[in-house]
């Protein structure tokens, strides 16, 4: 089976290494890995400002590319949220919902698809702390959100992170508070989005953690413009880099 | 159309009072934290919630005959129960039975209904003296601004604020900011007021269908107040604060204390069914909108809030950006999915002042999926052609630069170019929002595709 | 049209479908407040439940708890000798004391009283409470047993008499009990008046009782003497 691989446009644009750590990692699982060369973005910028009609033909371009594949993985949860969840801007034609169907995110992948049991080529002997996105947490439950208070807790991405030797997660003042990027809100609403940026990464700093790792690349460009600007010694990595055995 | 509301601007200059932004940040997440500690002590909550999402939905789905009902047994108990197409029609009407009672002066207690009526500069255009009771609403009166949060109004408000406000209009001293003198200082100002005043109002918070009576929950009791002294009472009501019976009422009366701020219950949760001995109760049932959300498959949900504010406590951008920011009656989330159903134009910006991070969702007593209504009201914003121009254009553009591959790996190139090799002045300047407060991402050496193809595609 | 038919038109019109049907709620087989659960070793910055009794702890004791988390005070009362001398212990400076219940029979009875105007140089209030409830440490009150609504609320400091075997557990179980449409006034009071508006600051005693004293003591047959 050949796994369709979905790098979101800013992860091609900007932090292309993430990229590379998915691919090899799902190749390292045995997973047969094909990369689209047509793909550009799932269409989110455009629908999550309203613009349904300007959403229309990257959304088209996404389906066609991954339309023969059964299986597509990304390392994005909020671009896969919104191709399960709001890809709509289409005529939802079979194809289409296939696609949207068959499109996983990277830790859900590895969680519950791939049972994956250890990563023995990954150490990441670092304090480290754990940014889940809004999407991850409430969107696609990928860890109990803070809100459900009597619910049994339970996070797929820590239990990914415990089978990597030496890493240290720290807890924070706020669990799951948004980073305040908020797709092109941290442009719109700038003043709010920087400030909800600046208490985030002072809730880790606080904490005294090395590195920040989080499955959605768009918090942690967001969170490193701010960490840039404060000058803190703070990294940001994409969990696939370290269950890649990275930092890169 | 009507001058927009600018969230972004308003809540700019909120974030810029440092000590006001991050005293209200603390305050606010604080009663998150105690609505948290409330909810662990109720095991069965996420069954509670059900309920009450249920009974709100089964009640909304036969409403005519719940108010009918609720008018017959209120009726019968000797309310005096009138209609209200709009806030024109409220106003009207209240005027009516105030003119009718020769009312010079009242006292009232909290009602967002009232406030979004516009009730009282209507009242007070006539010649009628309006006092608000509550604490919070008080302090927002004298300052001739709107309440900033549902449940404790002048919460943006610092005690300085508080200090100077009543030394100014109550005649306090102004050195004095100790929260402990000053409502003392407005309990002897109001006190007076209630004995003097020819009539109280309240709102409701739940109106119960099978015994004509309704509830209004208060913490200072000064709903209680303005109702047992004065012999006249009246009550406003939106149509959707009908519940079915009295037994409903442990639910939501469980929840909503505990939601808004962290109490099993409120100091009053009040019942009123028909006049006191020696007194006059008047109902007005008001629509406003309301059934036309009805009818609006997308938004109906949204009426079966029951102003808790547990979702502004917890929605991040409420919090920075204060309640104010919103520019009307109701604010934070519930605010942004209830506001452009009154004046799309006016609030056509407050869809876009979230970072849909879906907290208020799973906050909400009654499960509205106030997250999604938010994303759904952007397009309907961009389909009426309301979108910022900028944003329009440059979405436009997007659009069609991710619809092309070349097109995108084109303009990759050249942003890639651009970063590199303009000066630091050019991208960060104010024309460029995201560089005020954060640095740009660096530019890597090649696209992922590029690396992709040096070397996964022998080609 | 008139606004009512007007209104009932447009809501009629508007429903939604499929109508939702009401559910039935278990009430007495929810259990209120327990121990709190959920708080798991990631979250380590939650705050600690304040102490909830058992499934097998005594209601009265749970009641208490939550009375004094909500600002208001209880003692146990053995007969109405000892109600009244608490009374006096507890408000020395009282002046008018106006009372609706034999046990204390205080400096003006309520049953006198002609316009709620009156009662607002009182400094005590004295009623009795026909039922609290555990969960919200409240105390139920009507018209009935206020005679006069505003000695509820126009009392500087209020005393509420509560047999200790009228307590129930949840809302559910007091909605179950009580007839609401009764009478014109009831209120669930749960402690004294309060108010946090001023940066969030608790304050007690904001508009209406600065203070409120449960007496834990079953309705006495006689009032045992003057005075």
């Amino acid at each position: 089976m050949k796994l369709g691989l979905f790098i979101p446009c800013y992860i091609d644009a900007f932090f292309p290494e993430v990229g590379v750590a998915t691919l090899e990692l799902l190749e390292r699982l045995g997973c047969s890995v094909e990369y689209p060369l047509d793909q550009t973005c799932c269409g989110q910028p455009m629908a999550n400002s309203g613009c349904q009609d300007d959403a229309a033909a990257t959304e088209d371009l996404f389906v066609h590319c991954f339309q023969d594949f059964d299986t597509v993985v990304g390392p994005s949860g909020s671009c896969v949220h919104h191709v399960r969840f709001h890809l709509d801007a289409i005529e939802q034609t079979p194809q289409a919902r296939k696609v949207r169907a068959g499109t996983r995110e990277l830790v859900e992948f590895l969680h519950d698809d791939l049972r994956v049991a250890a990563f023995p080529w990954a150490a990441f002997p670092h304090k480290v702390g754990l940014h889940d996105s809004c999407t991850a947490v409430r969107g696609l439950g990928h860890v109990r959100p803070s809100e459900r208070v009597n619910e049994p807790y339970f996070s797929k991405t820590r239990e990914l992170l415990a089978k990597v030797p030496g890493l240290e997660l720290v807890e924070l003042d706020r669990p799951d508070e948004c980073c305040g990027f908020g797709g092109s809100f941290c442009v719109t609403d700038e003043a709010v989005s920087a400030k909800m940026g600046y208490d985030r990464v002072y809730d880790f700093h606080r904490h005294g953690v090395e590195y920040i790792v989080s499955a959605d690349m768009s918090c942690l460009l967001h969170m490193k413009g701010v960490i840039d600007r404060l000058k803190l010694p703070i990294k940001v990595i994409h969990i696939a880099q370290i269950l890649n055995g990275g930092p890169p | 159309m009507t001058r927009a509301v600018d969230p972004e601007g308003r809540a700019e200059r909120f974030i810029a009072l440092e000590e006001h932004e991050s005293t209200h940040d603390r305050l606010v997440w604080g009663m998150r934290q105690n609505r948290d500690k409330a909810v662990a002590g109720v095991p069965e909550w996420e069954e509670l919630r059900e309920q009450a999402s249920q009974i709100k939905e089964h009640t909304l789905t036969h409403l005519d005959q719940y108010l009918e009902q609720f008018e017959a047994n209120a009726t019968n108990l000797g309310a005096h129960v009138h209609w209200a197409r709009d806030a024109e029609e409220h106003n009207a009407v209240v005027y009516e039975i105030l003119q009718a009672h020769r009312v010079k002066s009242l006292i009232k207690s909290k009602s967002m209904l009232q406030e979004e009526c516009g009730m009282t500069p209507y009242l007070q255009k006539r010649g009628i003296e309006v006092t608000e009771s509550d604490l919070g609403e008080r302090i927002q009166q004298l300052s001739d601004e709107p309440p900033s949060h549902i449940v404790v109004p002048a919460i943006h408000k610092l005690r300085s604020d508080v200090a100077a406000l009543f030394a100014e209009k109550i005649g306090t001293d102004p050195k004095d900011s100790d929260p402990h003198s000053l409502t003392e200082a407005m309990r002897q100002n109001a006190r007076p007021k209630f004995i003097a005043a020819d009539a109280g109002m309240t709102g409701a918070n739940f109106a119960v269908a099978e015994t004509g009576g309704f509830v209004v929950c208060t913490n200072e009791g000064n709903a209680d107040i303005g109702t047992s002294v004065p012999p006249l009472h009246v009550a406003s009501i939106g149509i959707e604060k009908l519940i079915p019976r009295a037994r409903d009422l442990g639910v939501f009366i469980r929840m909503l204390s505990r939601s808004a701020l962290g109490s099993p219950i409120t100091q009053y949760t009040s019942h009123f069914h028909g006049p006191r001995r020696g007194g006059e109760l008047h109902v007005v049932l008001v629509d406003n909108t309301r059934s036309d959300r009805l009818g609006s498959p997308d938004f109906w949900h949204a009426l079966k809030c029951i102003r808790c504010g547990a979702c502004m406590n917890t929605c991040p951008v409420y919090r920075r950006g204060g309640g104010l920011s919103y520019g009307a009656t109701y604010s934070g989330p519930i605010g942004v999915i209830l506001d452009p159903g009154f004046d799309l134009s006016k609030y056509r910006e407050l869809p876009f002042h979230s970072s849909l991070c879906g907290s208020c969702t799973e906050v909400c007593p009654v499960k509205i999926d106030i997250s999604d209504q938010i994303y759904k009201w952007r397009p309907i914003v961009a389909a009426k052609g309301m979108l910022k121009l900028s944003k329009k254009v440059g979405m436009s553009a997007l659009g069609m630069t991710l619809a092309h591959p070349a097109v995108f790996h084109a303009a990759e190139s050249a942003a890639e170019s651009a970063l590199e090799h303009l000066p630091r002045f050019l991208p960060y300047n104010p024309l460029n929002p995201w560089g005020r407060h954060r640095d740009l991402p660096t530019v890597p050496k090649q696209t992922f595709r590029q690396w992709y193809l040096e070397n996964r595609r022998k080609s | 049209m008139n606004a009512r038919d007007a209104i009932l038109a447009a809501v009629r019109n508007n429903m939604p479908q499929p109508a939702v049907p009401l559910p039935e709620i278990p009430g007495s087989e929810w259990k209120g407040v327990k121990h709190g659960l959920g708080y798991k070793e990631h979250f380590t910055r939650l705050p600690e439940v304040p102490g909830a009794p058992g499934v097998n702890e005594p209601l009265l004791a749970y009641f208490r708890l939550q009375l004094e988390a909500m600002g208001g005070r209880s003692f146990e009362a053995a007969d109405a000798t000892a109600a009244r001398a608490k009374v006096a212990e507890l408000f020395p400076d009282a002046n008018v004391v106006c009372s609706a219940v034999s046990e204390v029979p205080g400096t003006r009875r309520v049953e006198d009283v002609r316009d709620p105007h009156e009662l607002n140089d009182v400094d005590l209030g004295v009623v009795r409470s026909p039922l609290g409830v555990a969960e919200a440490g409240a105390v139920w009150l009507t018209q009935a047993e206020l005679v006069v609504n505003a000695l509820e609320v126009l009392s500087q400091h209020l005393v509420v008499l509560l047999d200790p075997a009228a307590v129930v557990e949840t809302m559910h179980d007091a909605y179950g009990q009580i007839d609401l449409a009764a009478s014109p006034y009831g209120v669930f009071l749960a402690g004294p008046s309060a108010t946090g508006d001023i940066e969030g600051v608790i304050i007690h005693g904001a508009q209406g009782a600065r203070s409120l004293t449960v007496l834990l003591l079953a309705p006495q047959a006689t009032a045992g003497g003057s005075g």
